[in-house]
């Protein structure tokens, strides 16, 4: 023997780089699940985030002449003011190698008169009128250039109606209040006018306002006897005209060209409420009322068997002391800004009912206020300077409530769960409700394990317990080889093939389930009052081979006298009978079928782990049981299901944690239609279907693809449950085994 | 009776039907696709059918019969039909009538109510084609160049043109596709120089210089091409369609021309075979609803063996860890879970995982670092082959690891004592002992992944893979290996063809074509596991006694 030397052996050094090595192996396992784990909450987090609000940037534009109206272009480079005088200035806001931050980019008049009113119209338009009742519309326009040096905005002014003045009212008096919007065909103005009349007047394309801008007015005068008008406001459709004067709300319907009709008013109702400010949100089917409780309330209209009616549908805690002196809306997004006397600022999502930020902003009530045309910056005039603020508020729309609470949605008649994440149009009002598709996935998991259990469970009983082992040799391998089975065919299969053939023989489908058990008894009846040779001949462990040609025929008898049962019982066509006669609707993808499709799927992982938990019972608990003198099946019930529970317990959890995250079969099997409903004739849309359907088309970190991520945690979460919980429960049973 | 139900040999019975309900179901199953997968290849009888319908106008309609069912006299009450009395159910037949330029659809119902006759005439012929697909008619005469010549000419003008076709498809796929590769890496490469601020003067040249060789090269094999497609539309065939139209079928759409009715069982087998390797060797014709599947089966095992090279090292090393290494305790215990659960978390929630953080996360960045001159183009912050392969590699790695350690577990203690006692180190009875014997069950787990990798879709489906892919991930263009082209893949175009086509009726038969390969494929590997398994159990327990 030689004693080991001190230089450093290289067998032991390959030793123990290989141990390193290998649990570094090891351990990459445990790191994989977690990164999963840590990388869906990592992109989930933001949605759970109220808004951050920060100053990044003021500018000294201080004027002697009052400020009507600022703004700013979709990357908060540029931002510009008007004043009484008629100037528009355009001042550089951030930093640009072009130019010096605050300096100014353009100077033009865009009115000769002093001016008394500036409004914001849609389509980023906006409305100036003077002391003489002449009104010019324009909209502010940025061009970014694209230079080596980097990029360069230049702003400049265009007028969608001509830069000719329009005198909106027909008798010229000056106006005290405005709205005004326009699509490519007719503008609309809605003015009050000093001497009291409310006008309406229609400006009437010859052509298309989009490449020309001649028109032809046509006037009306509107019938109100409020002497007194605060707001008012004029949907982007151009439908409705809501017109404030103190505590009342008339709407008007323009939907007629010749004439405006009240249609209903809104009256402040609650105690010492007074109205003090309105806004449309975007999309202009809600409207925005503040009041001086501090309180803002969202209206929409909701049909109800007396018609359609504007209806409060939800109300915001603004402000604990003041009243809410004015509402800002953003144009793209169901968000709200307001603001009080003091400055106390708040941001709110309607749909979501968030409650986003709260704060100051300014000391005292800004001249101006802007939202940054992308919602992320606001820009206030607070008296000399223009304060640019960073707006971080990216998924306002998902709140804990809006993804499983009833949520009361623009234009529906009630609070309602719903899943519809994309519209075709812009100010769609996305419906991120979690409800449907999870009760979607229990529902499909429920109806497999319904079908998968009793069959699964019973197959792994008489495999393990009763069949002999040449037998059991053959039938394990052959359906534990279903589990191997692509899903992709399973779900193939059963939407088109057997999709139709359950529609087709429905009562044979019901009929079999009668069918079955019952040849099944006649058969062990029939084999039990056998002559004993024949018996021996044919051992009752044999009955699964035994029983094939009866089932086979069952099944075929019940096929066969499916039109039969409904000629005699359903007039023919059981779906008629089914959809007229008891008034349920019936797809033909339905979860009957997803039930039997994902059944099968399930079968296997069920039938192998309880089979391989009911095989395992130690023999000396059974050879007890029946030398006691209990029967076999006795020794079954009392015995060895009641050892082998917890196995079969985590049999049934892992098939249930399967049912729940499959994906190919529900997409297939199923219309993917997210409804709220147990009847076993409809389809349903499950969390795993969902994000196959939708990931590929969402925007990269929109709320919707992160609410599809949520969607993805949430199964993961799930099936984490159920596979550590069977996993747990297996691992107990596997020592008390060992110990028995 | 009584006594009976008390001995439980009834619930016995009925436990046993459960046996026997999982047995059909799964045999049924197979067969069924076996069955409807096979008769896709199988020559069709044309058939031709004489009909009167309810207004006593007389048609004659040809084609195959895909379908027969019998449905009851009720649900055609709205009709005016001549029935026997007490006949409670009418047959139907689903028959494909092809001829897409006459009809609209090539696919057609018929009550058996309606048939007056039946034959299977013997000059009807099966005209596959590449667009419009099949027609169904009777050859009225061949044109050569303008003249009419006999029939009996057809089968060599068929190769002449068959030959012509593949010449084309070689100088459009291998040839042009090659240069339009140089092209746009001629232009990454003038972008790229231009990014970083090198593009000199003489290096510009160059490049233009190499462009202008290629598009010289590119004039002349268009050239080429227009002259071989010029050959290729020569010739017709007229043919007369059921209702006696006359239709010209140009031999440039035709693949084929059979007459199905003239064949007899062995012709049919050959016809059988010749079909069911075109199907393997083929590109996908008409949105995917014909033709073959050969990218689809190239994506999908291009595919499996890269992740196979990524699990099996990963997959082994754990499984090691796991049985050799790890100590009895709490964090063993928490490997195990870990295992447990990445088998059990639904492979959607993979798919999520590998879009978020493989294609955008990491592809990504590498595209920032690597192809600034693509940008914002995506080379790899796309889905991609690469990153499906990496993904379903996660999600085989449990079957690996069990697989293995199922088999080091069975190795009986003595060999790994009898090592170390002779003075081995523990990483030279690992790798000189324990992996060799083990190696069958590292086998096992591989062909285990790879079975369950090749049926997977829905991660897929977030991950690479596409419906048409213009060029396969492995061609003959420098580094010949794109792993950050898409591509297809079998699962998946079962899923696309038999739901997202707008044929599905057509492209049905194709689906269970295609299912019947994925299954065969994936059951082959899961029999050659399990009997691999088998084998290895069987020498384990001679080498303990």
């Amino acid at each position: 023997m030689t004693i080991a030397s001190k230089a450093v052996d290289p067998r032991q050094l390959k030793n123990k780089l290989a141990q390193y090595l290998i649990t570094l192996g090891g351990i990459s396992v445990l790191f994989t699940l977690v990164l999963i784990f840590l990388y869906l909450l990592y992109v989930i987090k933001p949605i759970f985030e109220s808004a951050h609000i920060e100053e990044i940037q003021a500018i000294e534009v201080s004027t002697s002449d009052k400020v009507l109206m600022s703004g700013l272009d979709e990357l908060k480079e540029v931002a510009y003011q008007l004043t009484e005088k008629g100037e528009i200035v355009f001042y550089q806001l951030s930093d640009s190698v072009f130019r010096d931050t605050g300096s100014i980019l353009l100077n033009q008049k865009v009115a000769e008169n002093k001016l008394t009113l500036a409004v914001d119209g849609n389509r980023g338009i906006k409305v100036v009128a003077d002391v003489e009742g002449q009104v010019k519309a324009f909209s502010p326009k940025f061009v970014a250039s694209y230079l080596v040096k980097g990029r360069d905005i230049s702003p400049k002014i265009t007028f969608p109606l001509g830069e000719e003045a329009i005198m909106v009212d027909e008798q010229g008096v000056a106006l005290q209040k405005l709205a005004f919007a326009m699509d490519d065909e007719k503008a609309i103005f809605i003015g009050f006018t000093e001497d009291k009349r409310l006008i309406k007047t229609t400006l009437v394309a010859e052509d298309d306002f989009s490449y020309d801008p001649a028109y032809e007015a046509i006037y009306q005068e509107i019938d109100f006897s409020a002497k007194k008008v605060n707001e008012v406001l004029i949907s982007p459709d151009l439908s409705i005209a809501f017109v404030r004067s103190n505590n009342q709300i008339a709407i008007f319907d323009m939907t007629d060209e010749y004439s405006v009709d009240l249609k209903t008013t809104i009256t402040a109702q609650r105690p010492s409420q007074n109205y003090t400010s309105m806004a449309l949100l975007s999309g202009g089917s809600s409207i925005l009322i503040g009041d001086s409780n501090g309180q803002v309330s969202q209206w929409f209209e909701v049909a109800t068997p007396q018609g359609r009616q504007f209806k409060e549908v939800r109300t915001f805690a603004v402000s604990e002391f003041e009243a809410v002196s004015h509402i800002y809306t953003e144009q793209f997004r169901k968000s709200f800004y307001t603001m009080t006397k003091s400055g106390e600022m708040g941001v709110f999502y309607t749909t979501s009912e968030a409650d986003l930020w709260r704060g100051e902003i300014s000391e005292s009530l800004p001249k101006t206020f802007a939202i940054a045309p992308r919602a992320d910056g606001l820009l206030i005039n607070d008296g000399s300077q223009l304060k640019l603020f960073s707006v971080e508020n990216e998924h306002p729309e998902v709140t804990w409530g809006a993804l499983w609470q009833e949520v009361w949605y623009e234009g529906y008649p009630e609070p309602d769960y719903i899943w519809q994440s994309t519209s075709g149009s812009d100010d769609f009002e996305a419906k991120f409700s979690l409800v449907p598709i999870s009760f979607g996935t229990i529902k499909a998991a429920l109806y497999a394990m319904l079908f998968a259990v009793p069959i699964a469970l019973s197959a792994a009983i008489y495999t393990a317990y009763f069949m002999p082992s040449s037998l059991r040799k053959k039938v394990k391998p052959t359906i534990e080889l279903m589990e191997a089975l692509p899903t992709v065919i399973l779900g193939f299969l059963a939407g088109l093939w057997l999709a139709p053939i359950i529609e087709n023989y429905l009562p044979g489908v019901f009929m079999l389930l009668v069918f079955l058990p019952l040849m099944t008894f006649v058969i062990a009846f029939a084999w039990h009052n056998l002559p004993k040779k024949i018996k021996s001949a044919l051992p009752e462990s044999w009955a699964p081979v035994i029983l094939i040609p009866f089932i086979l025929f069952a099944g075929y008898a019940a096929f066969a006298l499916s039109p039969v049962i409904e000629t005699a019982f359903f007039g023919g066509d059981i779906r008629q009978y089914i959809t007229n006669e008891m008034g349920i609707n019936f797809d033909q993808r339905n979860a009957l079928v997803v039930g039997i499709a994902m059944g099968f799927a399930v079968i296997p992982t069920i039938f192998s782990m309880a089979e391989d938990a009911i095989f395992s019972v130690p023999k000396h608990l059974t050879s007890g049981s029946l030398a006691l003198g209990a029967t076999p099946w006795q020794t079954l019930i009392k015995v060895v299901l009641l050892t082998a529970s917890p196995g079969i317990f985590s049999a049934v959890m892992m098939g249930l944690g399967r049912a729940v995250g499959e994906t190919m079969i529900v997409l297939m099997a199923t219309g993917n239609t997210p409804i709220v409903d147990w009847s076993i004739f409809q389809g349903m849309r499950t969390l795993a279907a969902n994000i196959a359907v939708e990931m590929p088309e969402s925007e990269v970190g929109s709320s919707h693809y992160r609410i599809l991520f949520l969607a993805a945690f949430v199964l993961f979460v799930f099936t984490f449950v159920f596979n550590t919980l069977a996993e747990f429960v297996r691992q107990r049973l596997r020592e008390k085994y060992s110990s028995l | 009776m009584k006594n009976w139900f008390k001995t439980g040999s009834p619930w016995v019975w009925l436990s046993a039907g459960g046996v026997t309900v999982s047995l059909i179901s799964v045999l049924g199953l197979l067969w069924l696709i076996a069955s409807r997968g096979l008769s896709y290849f199988w020559p069709a009888q044309i058939h031709q059918f004489n009909m009167v319908d309810e207004f006593g106008k007389n048609s004659v309609v040809i084609g195959e019969i895909y379908e027969r069912e019998r449905i009851p006299v009720e649900q055609l009450s709205h009709m005016n039909l001549s029935l026997k009395s007490g006949q409670e159910t009418v047959e139907r037949f689903l028959v494909k009538t092809g001829n897409r330029e006459l009809v609209s659809l090539d696919f057609r119902w018929l009550l058996g109510t309606e048939i007056t006759s039946t034959s299977l005439p013997e000059d009807v012929v099966v005209v596959e084609r590449r667009t419009h697909g099949n027609f169904y008619g009777f050859i009225d005469e061949l044109i050569l160049d303008g003249k009419s010549v006999d029939v009996s000419r057809l089968p060599e003008l068929i190769e002449r043109v068959t030959d012509f076709q593949e010449e084309i498809e070689e100088l459009q796929k291998v040839d042009i596709g090659a240069i339009n590769y140089q092209l746009e890496r001629l232009r990454l490469k003038e972008r790229r120089y231009e990014l970083e601020d090198k593009l000199t003067a003489e290096r510009k040249a160059e490049i233009d210089q190499e462009t202008t060789k290629y598009q010289q090269q590119y004039a002349e094999l268009e050239k080429n091409l227009l002259a071989l497609r010029k050959e290729v539309a020569r010739d017709q065939l007229v043919m007369r369609a059921m209702d006696g139209q006359i239709v010209t079928v140009n031999f440039e759409h035709i693949l084929k021309v059979t007459f199905n009715n003239q064949l007899g069982f062995f012709s049919k087998l050959g016809v059988f075979f010749e079909q069911l390797s075109s199907f393997i060797v083929d590109d996908p014709r008409e949105a995917n609803t014909e033709g073959g599947v050969f990218p689809a089966i190239f994506g999908t095992v291009l595919m499996v063996l890269l992740m196979t090279v990524i699990v099996s090292p990963f997959g082994v090393v754990a499984a090691i860890y796991l049985h050799e290494y790890a100590g009895k305790n709490a964090f063993t215990k928490l490997l195990r879970i870990a295992v447990i659960n990445l088998a059990g978390v639904p492979s959607i929630v993979y798919g999520v995982f590998g879009l978020g953080f493989f294609v955008y996360m990491v592809g990504g960045s590498l595209d920032q670092i690597f192809y600034p001159e693509t940008l914002p183009s995506p080379t790899f912050g796309t889905p991609g082959v690469l990153w499906s392969a990496i993904t379903l590699a996660i999600l085989t790695l449990p079957v690996v690891i069990v697989s293995t350690e199922e088999g080091l577990s069975r190795i009986p203690a003595s060999m790994r004592h009898g090592s170390l006692a002779l003075g081995a180190t523990k990483a030279e009875t690992l790798w000189r002992i324990i992996l060799p014997i083990a190696s069958p069950a590292i086998m096992t787990g591989i062909i285990l992944a790879i079975a369950r990798a090749a049926g997977e879709v829905a991660p897929l489906m977030l991950v690479g893979v596409v419906k048409m892919a213009p060029t396969l991930p492995l061609d003959g263009n420098f580094p010949f290996l794109h792993l950050d082209r898409k591509f297809m893949h079998l699962g998946f175009h079962i899923y696309d063809v038999g739901f997202q086509s707008p044929n599905v009726e057509a492209a049905r038969p194709l689906v269970y074509a295609t299912a019947l390969l994925l299954v065969t494929i994936i059951v082959a590997l899961n029999m050659s596991a399990v009997s691999i398994r088998n084998k290895l159990r069987e020498k384990y327990k001679a080498l303990e006694h």
